[in-house]
């Protein structure tokens, strides 16, 4: 469902972000990408929503080669994916409720199943009674869940989680990280970028470890190994 | 695309009333920008009514010998109306200009007894000269000089002309004068009230941009993206073209209980005030379309730069 294939990265006068990557996820898998801050995880998600072209190498996503897709065609791609980001990104001036709505909004779909989807989606990650509030008035847990809910509301075939705990207490790490788990057992495709040791060596799903741009390690149930 | 283009109108209205404090601040700016426009449009008409006024007053007159028969003078009269130069003219026969003088003399006792005891009418015929230009009077003057009509002109003082003409020709330079300042101020003046609309809403983008980038994660295409924006800006437009022109009414109902008199300007049959209020449509639509233009355009190019990928 996902490959990169010999996949280069190199911003200008910087040394390679990414070298010869290949690795393949197929549907439905969890996949880890492991690695220390600049080691490539932010580039391999960039890459993949087509927000950055490789310098060399194919990136395939489902029917699309994501290196080749036109920028007026990139909204279209990226409605196939969900990306859940480490500071929630949402939108200051929507509530929690418009804020999973506007995923479907821009996708075009009708407002009676707008009407139908949102609530329940809220109610899975279990913030129905907080459907009025303004990210302002959520806490980082509760805003990361919103982000979740607004991800996974257009039932995308991934789901991007990059460094989703990042900016949260372990309760609600791990609130998080079963949340997802949740929806990876409902057939959703998730690729998660984090250097949250804990995590990794307790979801024993595979992981890729990138260090300095290579992938250094690709396991099935794999651990978290970085000297 | 009917749904896609309402939710862009519903989100442009609820963007602008969520913004209050931000909206309210663009619209105050975009409005003085709009009352600098409207005010140029004031200043132009005031100008060129002034100006008309002005050139009205100029004329030259032409006097012509007691014997002159009334034919030739109505010849040169007509071969006068038929150059280019020339706006109209006025023959004021030998009863007129007795009629004209005996009115504005009717309270002077001396004047009446001096002409009854004349017994008869001294007072030359004339021809009374408008041309189109100021400029125009010395073609006119030379015009006059051809012997075929010279010879009946009144002989020492043909033509008032020469009496007049280092007033007529300082008007001249004046009115060019004010013509060419007024054009140059108001591109000026249009160019900084451009400019500042532009800034204004390029800031209120700005302090959008994450929004923006949030936006295009999610899957929001350009037209989405930009919609919600284009429309901000025809609402912050519109508003701001209706309160400039408030403003610039209670500027009417105000600024004459401190300096009376000053918008009528001394130009008889005109005040800025009944201007104003005759043509409030027509300047109310150059508002709009100044405004929204501007509101519109400068959303579009501010938005255009954070749209890349």
């Amino acid at each position: 469902m996902i490959a990169f294939q010999n996949v280069s990265k190199i911003y200008l006068g910087h040394s390679p972000a990414l070298e010869d990557v290949t690795f393949r996820v197929n549907r439905g898998e969890f996949v880890s990408i492991v690695g220390r801050s600049g080691a490539g995880k932010s580039t391999i998600i960039k890459l993949l929503i087509g927000e950055e072209k490789p310098t060399k190498g194919r990136v395939f996503f489902g029917q699309y080669e994501v290196n080749k897709v036109r920028d007026n065609d990139l909204p279209a791609l990226r409605r196939h994916i969900g990306i859940v980001f480490q500071d929630f990104r949402l939108l200051p001036q929507k509530t929690a409720y418009e804020n999973v709505a506007f995923a479907l909004e821009v996708a075009g779909r009708p407002q009676s199943e707008i009407d139908e989807l949102v609530p329940q989606v809220l109610d899975m990650v279990g913030l129905s009674d907080k459907l009025n509030n303004f990210p302002h008035e959520l806490s980082g847990g509760e805003r990361q869940r919103v982000a979740i809910a607004r991800a996974m509301v257009h039932r995308p075939e991934v789901i991007i989680a990059d460094e989703p705990t990042g900016n949260l207490d372990p309760i609600n790490t791990w609130d998080i990280i079963n949340l997802l788990l949740k929806i990876n057992e409902l057939g959703t495709t998730l690729m998660l970028a984090t250097h949250d040791r804990d995590i990794i060596n307790q979801l024993e799903r595979r992981v890729v470890t990138l260090d300095h741009g290579k992938v250094i390690r690709d396991e099935e149930k794999g651990k978290y190994i970085l000297i | 695309m009917v749904t896609v283009i309402s939710r862009i109108i519903h989100y442009g209205f609820k963007n602008f009333w969520r913004n209050g404090l931000l909206s309210t601040a663009t619209v105050a700016i975009v409005s003085l920008c709009l009352v600098v426009f409207a005010g140029l449009i004031l200043a132009n008409t005031t100008s060129s009514r002034l100006i008309g006024f002005l050139q009205d007053k100029i004329d030259i007159s032409a006097y012509f010998k007691t014997n002159t028969p009334e034919d030739e003078i109505l010849a040169v009269k007509s071969a006068l109306e038929k150059l280019p130069e020339v706006k109209s003219v006025d023959y004021i026969s030998t009863e007129e200009a007795l009629a004209i003088f005996k009115a504005r003399h009717e309270n002077d006792p001396a004047f009446s007894q001096s002409l009854e005891e004349l017994n008869s009418n001294p007072l030359e015929a004339s021809l009374n000269i408008k041309a189109k230009d100021p400029k125009n009077y010395e073609v006119v003057a030379e015009y006059l000089k051809n012997p075929d009509i010279a010879q009946y002109l009144a002989t020492d003082n043909p033509v008032t002309y020469y009496n007049k003409q280092a007033a007529i020709d300082r008007l001249a330079g004046i009115i060019t004068g004010v013509d060419r300042i007024g054009l140059v101020l108001t591109i000026l003046l249009s160019l900084v009230a451009g400019l500042v609309v532009f800034n204004t809403i390029r800031l209120v983008i700005y302090s959008n941009r994450d929004e923006i980038s949030i936006m295009r994660a999610v899957g929001a295409s350009n037209t989405f993206v930009q919609g919600p924006y284009l429309m901000e800006g025809l609402i912050i437009g519109v508003i701001s073209a209706v309160a400039s022109l408030l403003f610039i009414f209670l500027g009417f109902l105000l600024v004459p209980l401190f300096y009376p008199g000053v918008t009528a300007l001394g130009i008889p049959d005109f005040s800025l005030f009944g201007y104003f209020g005759s043509n409030f449509f027509s300047i109310l639509m150059y508002q709009v379309l100044f405004g929204v233009g501007l509101t519109v355009i400068s959303s579009l190019v501010a938005v255009k730069k954070y749209l890349r990928n």
